[in-house]
């Protein structure tokens, strides 16, 4: 079995560090494909009501690391991976701060980026975190997206998670 | 039967509580049951559990649906659509 990385963590990751860790000692990985998630603020302006403060992410421990878990399989069945590691965080995070890792090793491209993007469709809508944004007005959570759901359907996958 | 129910997100601040443990009668079989039992409850349940909001289920730890089938001593959570990543 390829190795796989899963952790759930409130301090920030080490893109180069964990990059090196899935690679070591491999002289059969020919592709690493790599997504990172920010904490971004949509409305920039300070003085805008919906300008975002801070984040708060919140899990479910035990069924997040099954849930992701659960998806690297599935990617696993789909493409010849040789490793995959996912790093998510949760607490209090601030806009432009990481907030997802996700590492795919192949022996090609295709296998890799197609993989990484498969991950992150499958855990915007898989996965049980929510945010829940700080803004001048008060603190809202955020409401989840139709549109992420279609980014998982266009790999066969059903996800009706926004409805 | 007793089972555990876990509330998250924004249930989980409407309900007013992370985690508790109810016997549910012999009429509540599936977890769909259980939100309609707890909705009947009133008050903040019947606020977080509203049938016209979107809620997602879990039993045991694995997203499921209303249909699903309650065993005794099982954890049931009801949580807002997710948005991580």
């Amino acid at each position: 079995m390829p190795p796989v990385t899963i952790r759930i963590q409130t301090e920030p990751f080490d893109l180069v560090a964990e990059t090196r860790a899935l690679r070591a000692g491999r002289l059969d990985v020919g592709a690493i494909a790599s997504f990172i998630g920010l904490c971004r603020d949509h409305h920039p302006g300070a003085c805008d009501p919906g300008h975002v403060q801070a984040m708060e992410l919140e899990h479910y421990p035990g069924m997040t690391e099954r849930a992701i878990g659960d998806m690297v399989q599935a990617a696993q069945s789909r493409w010849p991976l040789l490793g995959v590691t996912v790093i998510h965080r949760v607490g209090r995070l601030l806009p432009g701060d990481d907030i997802v890792l996700v590492l795919v090793a192949s022996s090609h491209r295709v296998a890799a980026f197609s993989a990484c993007e498969f991950l992150m469709d499958y855990l915007k809508t898989q996965a049980p975190f929510w945010k829940k944004e700080s803004t001048p007005d008060g603190a809202q959570w955020v409401d989840a997206r139709e549109s992420d759901d279609a980014a998982l359907r266009r790999w066969g996958v059903e996800s009706d998670n926004a409805t | 039967m007793r089972v555990q129910v876990r509330y998250f997100a924004s249930v989980r601040e409407i309900v007013g509580l992370a985690q508790e443990t109810h016997d549910l009668p012999d009429t509540v079989q599936t977890v769909g049951q259980a939100r309609d039992w707890l909705r009947a409850q009133g008050g903040r349940y019947a606020l977080a559990l509203s049938a016209d909001k979107p809620l997602r289920v879990a039993c045991n730890q694995v997203m499921c649906d209303a249909d699903t089938a309650l065993q005794p001593g099982c954890e049931v959570a009801f949580f807002p659509p997710v948005t991580g990543g």
